[in-house]
């Protein structure tokens, strides 16, 4: 078993509530940090933890924290970033449905470290029934004496509002994220002015992913030396992966980044290996934006050495044949899924996600999804393959934010590990829409089991 | 003219004093999505309305409107599914059960049946991955999808519109 930091008493009855959460032990990290600490006691700690952003970027936090302006007589905001929509990518909404408490105690900490008397949480607007439940959590503590005005009589205000979007997975960049939460369109500002000076209503800001806010809780109450322990390297402490895709034991699951990719996708105590008995064929292990790889580069490295779920192992070997760690999105695909079918989604997915402020995204999102769904009904060319590849490459770093990057990634990985896939979509344009490609030279090494 | 019921006003006014003095605009979308609840779509009058209400110009409200896909530009069905047809959803087998509420609607994705009862979408990912297939039904999701789930919601649609046959 690793350590849970998180996830620990998920499964406790009650644990929505506060009078349960209180009595497990909940609010003691809020109440040591305003008692005892300073802002900049806080901001040390959570620098000495290595906590890096659970959003996707994997930035450490304690670093953003530090970076916040601090102009006199101008409001200070901390806004939280539940926007989560990267496919894959399902964990935020189970702490907010399950542990709202520890969220929001994290963000009493982590407002009172950055001096916001007003915090947002920015909620994608799907998660319909969620700010039901953050608001119950929000009034619970309020009524508790832990927001409000003169928290715990150490003169410190808070109040934290829940605003929904409405549908758009660009708002979970943070710019864009600003932009909607002034009442715009989710169009990403060009950088700098970074948030830190420039923010939501022009004042500084700064936007932290859910799990890396409910992180500050352990955080704090083990202190941030403690917490750099556990784990390995720069990647410390615990990340929670939601796993999906063709596996046993889809869900949620908090890990200490020191197991092997192996052991997470065929422990009972995870994924629970490959669903219905068949064989691993690939995996996306961060979310869709992040580099497919096939089975035998996901379970060890181009060096042959095994790899592991934390930051350095999933990206060793760079993109030529590694991947990211991102936001923890894991999804396994098993022989029968076809990788051409699959990019296409996502190609789909980031055509219909772009903002169209930028020509090499809205327009290279467009042709990308209409030359993958041409080779994925058997139509395609050869050529098509290289216009693919060719579109791609003039996307990367040609945007003013990260999703033209995160479009072609997807695109790139696929075309470089699976060319052949790809190829015989052109050659097969019969039998490409009757049967999958299936496992070629992509097989897992563990046998099937009996 | 009073577009929105004397509730959704205080609410307004609610979701208004969340912000800085003056910058009601933030409102906007909450705003939006209250008036969609109560009239079920938006309107170009809902949108001017919610305008004056906020002390926008209209193109202000059009412009946010058009940008996020949960807004309904037009009427939609009591019912709507929005199932997703992202990744891992499709690889969890969301084609056979978009196919299959077509079949059993009679109606293509996009389209409201005759009956205005049920619309069909698909959109991208809900982040429900690990409980593919899925879809959206109002405020909530329905999740690990199969026919037989399928034609439980629709006759629980119908039961509730009172209209079993």
């Amino acid at each position: 078993m690793s350590v849970k930091l998180l996830l620990e008493k998920a499964h406790v009855e009650g644990i929505r509530t506060y009078e349960v959460y209180r009595r497990e032990g909940g609010y003691r990290a809020a109440e040591k940090a305003l008692k005892t600490m300073s802002p900049e006691a806080i901001v040390d700690e959570v620098k000495k933890s290595g906590l890096r952003g659970r959003g996707g970027a994997g930035f450490p936090t304690g670093m953003k924290w530090s970076f916040i302006a601090k102009p006199e007589g101008v409001p200070r905001h901390l806004v939280c970033n539940a926007d989560e929509s990267e496919p894959g990518t399902f964990k935020d909404r189970y702490l907010m449905e399950f542990l709202p408490h520890l969220l929001i105690e994290g963000l009493i900490i982590s407002s009172f470290a950055l001096g916001s008397n007003a915090t947002y949480i920015y909620i994608r607007g799907e998660y319909a029934w969620i700010p039901d439940i953050l608001e119950q959590a929000i009034n619970e503590a309020k009524a508790n004496g832990w927001l409000g005005k003169n928290i715990l009589g150490t003169g410190f205000d808070l109040e934290i509002y829940v605003q929904r979007g409405a549908g758009a997975y660009i708002c979970g960049e943070e710019t864009a994220l600003i932009e909607s939460l002034e009442g715009k369109r989710g169009n990403p500002r060009i950088k700098p002015p970074f948030p830190a000076v420039k923010g939501v209503w022009d004042r500084p800001t700064v936007v932290n992913n859910v799990e890396s806010l409910a992180a500050v809780v352990p955080i704090i109450n083990i202190g941030g030396d403690e917490y750099a322990k556990i784990g390995v390297g720069k990647s410390t402490g615990t990340k929670l992966i939601s796993a999906c895709g063709n596996i046993n034991k889809p869900g949620v699951y908090e890990i200490d980044m020191t197991i092997s990719v192996e052991d997470f996708i065929y422990s009972d105590e995870y994924c629970g290996g490959i669903k219905n008995g068949k064989r691993l064929k690939a995996c996306i292990p961060g979310g869709s934006s992040v580099p497919i790889l096939p089975a035998n580069l996901l379970l060890k490295t181009a060096k042959g050495e095994t790899r592991y779920m934390n930051y350095e192992s999933l990206s060793d070997g760079g993109f030529a044949t590694g991947s990211m760690m991102g936001s923890g999105g894991f999804i396994v695909l098993d022989e029968d899924q076809c990788v051409v079918k699959n990019t296409f989604t996502l190609a789909r997915f980031y055509r219909h996600e772009s903002c169209g402020q930028c020509s090499p995204c809205r327009e290279g999102t467009g042709w990308m999804e209409k030359i993958l769904k041409k080779i994925d009904s058997g139509k395609g060319s050869m050529t098509d393959i290289d216009l693919l590849w060719d579109i791609q490459r003039k996307i990367e770093g040609n945007t003013i934010c990260p999703l033209g990057d995160a479009a072609a990634w997807p695109i790139a990985a696929a075309i470089r590990h699976f060319r052949d896939e790809f190829e015989w979509h052109v050659k097969n344009p019969e039998e490409c829409l009757v049967r999958n490609y299936g496992l070629a030279g992509y097989a897992d090494p563990r046998p099937i089991p009996a | 003219m009073k577009v929105l019921t004397e509730a959704g006003l205080n609410k307004v006014k609610e979701i208004v004093a969340r912000y800085p003095e003056g910058k009601q605009k933030s409102a906007l979308i909450p705003v939006l999505h209250l008036a969609q609840d109560e009239k079920g779509w938006l309107s170009a009058d809902t949108m001017d309305y919610v305008a004056s209400l906020l002390q926008l110009e209209p193109i202000e409200v059009y412009e946010v409107a058009t940008f996020y896909s949960m807004f309904h530009l037009k009427p939609v069905g009591t019912y709507l599914f929005e199932v997703c047809q992202t990744g891992p959803c499709m690889v969890s087998g969301a084609d056979d059960i978009i196919n299959y509420i077509q079949q059993r609607l009679g109606i293509n994705v996009g389209e409201t049946t005759p009956d205005g009862l049920f619309t069909l979408k698909t959109v991208e990912c809900l982040g429900a991955c690990g409980y593919a297939p899925m879809m959206q039904l109002g405020k909530h999701y329905r999740e690990h999808l199969t026919k037989q789930r399928v034609d439980e919601i629709i006759e629980e649609c119908r039961l509730k519109a009172g209209v079993l046959n």
